[in-house]
C-alpha cells in the first residue's frame, strides 16, 4: 500500500529535435486509489506509466512510491506489478509457473509459492488451467493470467497498460467490471492506462487526461464530465463528443443560430474583452423543438440508432457539425431540417478561444 | 490452370530427383563390389555386400571420425557460448554503433579462405598447433561465429519486448532473464543455428586438409585419401562418404521436429 507521486517528472526522447513525451508531470495518486491515465495515442500516457515501472527513464523531476524516491531504482526494486497490453506471458511456462515466477525469483519456498498461486487462481477462476501453457488458453483467460501474475506478488502498486484492448467487446465490458471490483477488494493503488474514455469513466476514482505529454485535467469522472477544464477535455470525455462551436459574444450572451443564449453575469465578466468564445454543449443537452421556438436549424446527415436513444448528426450551417441525442423511437429522417434547442439554459460550457481554457461551466443544476 | 499445376508438380519432382540422385547413387554404390561399381552401363541390380564398409574401417576410419566428432562438438559449443550473449546484446539492448559491429562481423566472411591460409599456416606452426585438433576448433569457431550471431540475432529480435519487460518487473536479473525467459523462447532458433554450425564444421575440408594430417585429420580429409595414384575405389569411397554423411543426416532429422515449432506461440495476444 502506498501513494505514488510524480513530482515534475519528464521523459525526453533525445534526437535532432528532442521530444518531451511526458512534460513536467505533477500528480499524486493516493494510497488505494484507482487512477486512470487517458489520452489519445502519443499523449504520453503509457510513457508516464512506464516511468513508474522503471522501464522508462525519468529525465527531470522525481517519482516517489510511498515515502521512497524510486527515480533511479530498477523495476524489481520498486515493489510494483505490471499488466501489459499483450499480457507478455512466458510461453514456455505453465499458468502456475507464470504466476509464481516473481515469487520464485524472490526465493520463496515452493509450498508458499504454490499456496499464493492457488489463492490468486481461485480469485480469478483460473484453478482449472494452472497446468496449461498460455497458448492453450483463450484471450480472456490469458488476460486473467496476466492479472494473476500481478496479484500474487501483493505489490504496493498495480500498473496496467491497456490491459483490455486485446479482448472482444463483450468480454471487455465484463473484465472491466471484474478488474474494478478486484481493485476495490484489494485496495491496492492502481494506475491504469487506456485510450478508451468509457473505461476511464467507469473504472477510475480519478481520471487524468493527458495530451502531448501535458496533464490537462485530473478529476473524478463526474467532475471531468461536468466541468472540463479546457476544450480538449471537453471533446475527449463523453461519447459522442461534446459539440464545440466558436460563437460571437455580446453583452447579453452568445448568439446561437438566430437567438441569444443568456450567460451568467460572472461568466460574462470573466470573458472580459473577448468578442468570441468557444461554446460547448453535450448532445444530451440539446433537444428537438417546434418551429417557432428558440433554437437553430439543423440538416440531418446521419442518424445513429442505439435502441433507447438515437444520435442525430447534422449540419447547422457554415460547416458547423452538431450531434443531438433524441428519443430512439422517433428519430428524424435523413435530409430533414429540424429545429434544435437547449434543454436547460445552464448546460453550456464556455471556453476562451485562445487559451482553450474554461471560462465557466454553468452546468450546476439551477 | 490445371495443366499449369501438373507441370509445376512434374517440374518440382524433376528438380528433387535431380538433387537426390547423387545421394541415392552413392548409397547404391556403397553396397556394390568394386567390380560392380565399374560396369558400364551401370548395374541397377546387383548382390549387395557390406565388404566396402568393412574396408573403410580397416583403412583406419575411426580416428578420423573421432576427430571430426570432437572438433564439431567443441567448436559448435564454443560458437553457442559466444554467439548467444553477443546476439542478445545486439538485438535486445542495442547501442550506438550496433549496426557497424554487425557489418564488421559479416565482413570477416568476405575474405576468401584461401587468401588467409598462408598466414594461418604460419601462425599454427609458430603456436605448434599444426596437425592438432585445437587449431581446427579455433578456426571453425571463428568461421561459424559471424553467421551464428546474425542468425540468432534475427531470432532474438522476434522475442516480444514486453515479455522481457515483464520479466524485469518480476525481478529477473540479466542471467535469469537470458537463461530462463529468453532462451527457452528462442530454443528452436538456437537449435537451427547449432545445426548449421555442425554441418559446416563436419563438412569443412580446406582448413582441415591444409592444417592437419594423420593425427588431427577429419572425415573429409579421410575421404580425399581414396583418390590415390593406383586409381579410384568408387565403391569404398561411396561407403566412406555414406558413413561420413550419416551423422549429419541423423542430427538433421532429429532437429527438424524442434525446428518447426512455433517461435513464441502464446507469448502475446
Amino acid at each position: 500500500m502506498a501513494e505514488v507521486v510524480y513530482a515534475g517528472a519528464s521523459r525526453i526522447y533525445s534526437g535532432s529535435t528532442p521530444v518531451k513525451a511526458v512534460d513536467q508531470l505533477d500528480l499524486s495518486i493516493a494510497d488505494g486509489e484507482f487512477l486512470v491515465l487517458v489520452g489519445p495515442s502519443g499523449s504520453g500516457k503509457s510513457t508516464a506509466l512506464r516511468m513508474v515501472a522503471g522501464l522508462e527513464d525519468v529525465d527531470e523531476g522525481e517519482i516517489r512510491i510511498g515515502d521512497r524516491a524510486v527515480t533511479d531504482l530498477p523495476p524489481k526494486d520498486r515493489d510494483i506489478a505490471m499488466v501489459f497490453q499483450s499480457y507478455a506471458l512466458y510461453p514456455h511456462m505453465s499458468v502456475a509457473e507464470n504466476m509464481g515466477f516473481a515469487l520464485k525469483l524472490r526465493g520463496m519456498s515452493k509450498e508458499k509459492v504454490r499456496a499464493k498461486v492457488d489463492e490468486a487462481a481461485a480469485m480469478l477462476d483460473l484453478t482449472k488451467y494452472l497446468d496449461r501453457k498460455p497458448k492453450a488458453l483463450s484471450g480472456g483467460q490469458r488476460q486473467r493470467v496476466a492479472m494473476g501474475r500481478a496479484i500474487v506478488r501483493e505489490p504496493s502498486v498495480f500498473l496496467m497498460d491497456e490491459p483490455l484492448s486485446n479482448l472482444d467487446a463483450k468480454l471487455r465490458v465484463e473484465t472491466r467490471a471484474n478488474i474494478a471490483a478486484l481493485q476495490r477488494r484489494l485496495s491496492t493503488t492502481t494506475i491504469y492506462v487506456t485510450h478508451d474514455q468509457v473505461e476511464a469513466m467507469t473504472m477510475g476514482d480519478r481520471v487524468a487526461v493527458l495530451k502531448d505529454g501535458l496533464l490537462q485535467q485530473c478529476a473524478s469522472p463526474r467532475e471531468l464530465y461536468d466541468r472540463p477544464a479546457n476544450t480538449f477535455v471537453a471533446g475527449f470525455i463523453g461519447s459522442p463528443a461534446m459539440n464545440l462551436a466558436k460563437l460571437p459574444l455580446s453583452e447579453a450572451g452568445v448568439t446561437l443560430g438566430g437567438f441569444t443564449v443568456p450567460l451568467d453575469r460572472d461568466v460574462l465578466a470573466r470573458a472580459g474583452e473577448l468578442s468570441e468564445v468557444v461554446v460547448g454543449v453535450r448532445p444530451e443537452s440539446l433537444r428537438l423543438v417546434g418551429d417557432g421556438e428558440d433554437g437553430f436549424d439543423l440538416v440531418v446527415e446521419l442518424v445513429e440508432e442505439l435502441g433507447a436513444d438515437a444520435y442525430v448528426h447534422g449540419n447547422a450551417g457554415e460547416g458547423q457539425r452538431i450531434v443531438v441525442r433524441v428519443d430512439g423511437r422517433t428519430p428524424p429522417r435523413l435530409g430533414e431540417k429540424v429545429r434544435v434547442g437547449l434543454r436547460e439554459l445552464g448546460e453550456l460550457h464556455v471556453f476562451d478561444p485562445q487559451s482553450t481554457k474554461s471560462i465557466a461551466q454553468s452546468s450546476q443544476p439551477q | 490452370m490445371r495443366l499449369g499445376r501438373i507441370s509445376l508438380t512434374a517440374f518440382t519432382w524433376l528438380v528433387a530427383i535431380l538433387f537426390v540422385f547423387p545421394v541415392i547413387w552413392m548409397v547404391l554404390t556403397s553396397f556394390k563390389t568394386e567390380a560392380d561399381a565399374y560396369t558400364d552401363p551401370p548395374k541397377l541390380f546387383f548382390t549387395p555386400t557390406l565388404e566396402q564398409f568393412a574396408g573403410v574401417f580397416e583403412r583406419g576410419f575411426l580416428p578420423y571420425l573421432a576427430n571430426s566428432g570432437f572438433v564439431t562438438l567443441i567448436s559448435t559449443l564454443a560458437v553457442l557460448l559466444l554467439a548467444i550473449p553477443a546476439s542478445y546484446a545486439l538485438s535486445i539492448s542495442p547501442v550506438k554503433g550496433t549496426s557497424n559491429v554487425l557489418g564488421f562481423f559479416l565482413s570477416t566472411k568476405m575474405l576468401p579462405i584461401v587468401a588467409a591460409i598462408i598466414p594461418l599456416y604460419v601462425i599454427s606452426q609458430n603456436l605448434q598447433l599444426l596437425d592438432n585438433v585445437w587449431a581446427l576448433i579455433i578456426l571453425y569457431t571463428a568461421m561459424n561465429l559471424p553467421l551464428a550471431i546474425w542468425m540468432m540475432r534475427s531470432f532474438f529480435l522476434e522475442v516480444p519486448k514486453e515479455m522481457i519487460e515483464a520479466a524485469r518487473v518480476d525481478g529477473a536479473k540479466l542471467p535469469t532473464l537470458l537463461y530462463r525467459v529468453v532462451l527457452p523462447v528462442v530454443a528452436p532458433g538456437i537449435a537451427a543455428t547449432a545445426l548449421i554450425c555442425v554441418i559446416f564444421s563436419w563438412t569443412e575440408f580446406f582448413y582441415a586438409v591444409n592444417l592437419s594430417a594423420a593425427r588431427a585429420g577429419t572425415v573429409p580429409v579421410f575421404l580425399s585419401g581414396f583418390i590415390t595414384s593406383e586409381g579410384l575405389y568408387w565403391a569404398q569411397l561411396s561407403a566412406a562418404a555414406l558413413l561420413a554423411s550419416l551423422p549429419v543426416m541423423i542430427i538433421g532429422w532429429i532437429a527438424q521436429n524442434h525446428l518447426v515449432r512455433g517461435l513464441s506461440m502464446g507469448a502475446v495476444k
